[in-house]
């Protein structure tokens, strides 16, 4: 019966339209910026081949360095406190409102859906001093504090970057971890608690092993999107004040269409690239020897 | 859903009540009710206040929103900052463009993705598996590595000052997660039902198209939302292959809309936010259900 299943015919009518799309949209421009990286120029003045000189560059480019670093430190915090936050809600939701969470999870929810420019908006007008004070300086008056000007270094700015980002997505990782826990069965639960494993040695001793599958799916799947994040930080500061709040993919992004340089932009793009297939083959690697040791 | 804990039950047990224990477990429990209920009123706050606050201030006129507290009501609510949102500031002209992106995008998507689905877990062939990995490398990849080379293949097709740019690439960079979460949906559907359909006299195509899409229709909802939420959020494709004011999609427009409307009209910028988050709000409200689980599944699986 085989025959019908494998009918080479169909297969291709099925599979071929797909392919070819993901082909000509995907793999071959991969390809294709691979070969633009030893180039200079851009699609409107024409290219020329300029060997190795975007990777000498790239290596000795302050703008490159101070991103790079940007982006490690924003991807780490961000998905620490993500997870944290989103684990912290899930326990809330499993041990303490139990039935009662559905409507809770329905509202933390919100942020998710929510288009990333507006929340940026939303957050830049909230955290404002001038010309209108926002109500995060405002409450900061009220209690008598003087208003920080939250754009105005990068040190506050990146805060607000992650305020905002763990504001957008707890809701999500809080409901994804969420599902983990429900998971775990009573019985391992009340035989922990007549053993006198309570409240934080319940968590620690029971709680946190047995979800430790789809904690480190929530790792993998916050590190993967935090690297590649672009249109919060673009909506909130747009890499500012200067350069200071500019991840990988900003500096891309203007290198490539600001500076008309899309031979360097490319070499800008392979590098996010490679750091993001390695620290997703990192955390991958270390995620499975502790599951294979817990 | 939730867990049951013992204790709970135990109280609601008279004949244990009496226990020491239980009496002790119940009153830490009224203790533990009072911060829990803190915590959840916190919570709220935390998560809905920065919302109705934009809501108040999207109605507030500009004098009212530089001259009095920033807590306040309007003092007149000027329900004409929407209107003029939506025409002085074209934010109906960039929905417009969103969903004549989006929504082709998402059908070609969808239909696509749940033919090769259907071809890489239900078919039987050499190589299955290798495909399937190809477009599951597809997720990893950063969106940055393919801009330029396609930003100059519209430009030389002649595609660049239509909105095809942004369906095409919305379609190939949703793929792989289509793909991958309908073969998935796929793994569910017995195969010998396509075997008996096609010793019925139906084809192994008309078997796919007329048994195996009704079975996952329920899939193509909750994938369909996913991508839905993806793409009608996107800012970077749209960013880069929308040069044209008038191609502008809704959230391209939402950035520049402070450039182009004057940085001094608050009302109708806050307005143009609330028209944004409302709608796609609107949507959650009516499926968070179907929402958050497909979300959360695309997580796992991606």
């Amino acid at each position: 019966m085989h025959r019908v299943l494998g009918d080479r015919r169909a297969i291709l009518i099925l599979l071929g339209p797909a392919l070819l799309v993901y082909s000509l949209i995907m793999l071959v421009p991969m390809v294709w910026s691979l070969g633009y990286s030893f180039t200079r120029g851009n699609t409107i003045d024409g290219f020329t081949g300029n060997g190795l000189d975007n990777f000498q560059r790239l290596f000795t480019d302050d703008a490159v360095r101070d991103a790079l670093w940007f982006t490690l430190k924003y991807a780490a915090v961000v998905t620490v406190g993500q997870v944290v936050a989103g684990y912290l809600l899930a326990l809330l939701y499993v041990f303490f409102l139990k039935r009662a969470s559905a409507l809770v999870r329905t509202l933390v929810f919100f942020p998710v859906v929510l288009p990333t420019v507006a929340v940026g908006l939303l957050f830049q007008k909230f955290f404002q001093v001038a010309p209108e004070t926002g109500p995060v300086n405002s409450l900061l008056n009220m209690v008598g504090l003087d208003s920080i000007d939250f754009f105005g270094s990068a040190g506050s700015a990146f805060w607000v970057l992650i305020a905002m980002d763990i504001w957008r997505s707890m809701g999500f990782y809080a409901v994804l971890l969420f599902a983990g826990l429900v998971d775990i069965p009573d019985e391992v639960l009340e035989s922990a608690r007549l053993d006198g494993a309570t409240g934080l040695r319940l968590v620690r001793h029971i709680v946190l092993p047995l979800s430790l599958p789809v904690l480190m799916s929530s790792l993998i799947f916050s590190i993967n999107g935090t690297l590649k994040a672009f249109d919060s930080i673009v909506a909130l500061t747009n890499g500012g004040p200067g350069n200071g709040t500019s991840p990988l993919t900003l500096y891309m992004f203007q290198t490539s269409f600001t500076y008309g340089d899309y031979g360097y932009g490319s070499t800008v793009a392979l590098l996010l690239t490679v750091v993001c297939l390695m620290v997703s083959l990192v955390v991958y690697r270390v995620s499975r020897r502790d599951l294979t040791e817990g | 859903m939730a867990i049951e804990t013992p204790t709970k039950t135990s109280v609601a047990r008279p004949g244990r009540a009496a226990s020491p224990r239980a009496a002790r477990s119940r009153k830490s429990r009224a203790g533990s009710r009072l911060w829990v209920k803190i915590v959840v009123a916190l919570l709220l706050v935390v998560e809905l206040y920065p919302l109705i606050w934009m809501f108040f201030t999207s109605l507030k006129t500009n004098d009212d929103y530089l001259n009095h507290s920033t807590w306040s009501l309007p003092t007149t609510w000027e329900w004409g900052n929407y209107s003029e949102a939506w025409t002085t500031g074209n934010i109906g002209l960039y929905i417009q463009n969103s969903l004549l992106a989006v929504v082709p995008a998402l059908a070609l998507m969808l239909l696509l993705g749940t033919a090769a689905g259907f071809a890489l877990q239900v078919m039987v062939w050499k190589g299955r598996s290798l495909t399937l990995l190809i477009f599951l490398a597809g997720m990893m990849v950063p969106p940055q590595m393919i801009l330029l080379p396609l930003f100059t293949a519209y430009f030389r097709t002649g595609l660049s000052g239509t909105l095809w740019p942004l369906i095409l690439t919305y379609t190939g960079t949703g793929l792989p997660l289509t793909v991958f979460m309908m073969a998935t949906y796929y793994r569910a559907v017995p195969r010998e039902l396509f075997e008996a359909a096609t010793i019925d006299g139906a084809g192994i195509l008309r078997a796919f198209w007329t048994i195996s899409v009704p079975m996952v229709r329920n899939a193509l909802l909750t994938v369909g939302l996913v991508q839905f939420f993806f793409i009608w959020n996107d800012l970077l494709i749209a960013l880069t292959f929308t040069n044209d004011q008038d191609l502008r999609t809704i959230q391209v427009g939402l950035l520049n809309f402070t450039g182009d409307f004057g940085a001094t009209q608050y009302g109708p910028l806050f307005a143009a936010i609330c028209i944004n988050v409302f709608g796609t709000l609107l949507i959650y409200l009516f499926l968070n259900q179907k929402v958050m689980k497909g979300l959360t599944s695309g997580a796992v699986k991606g």
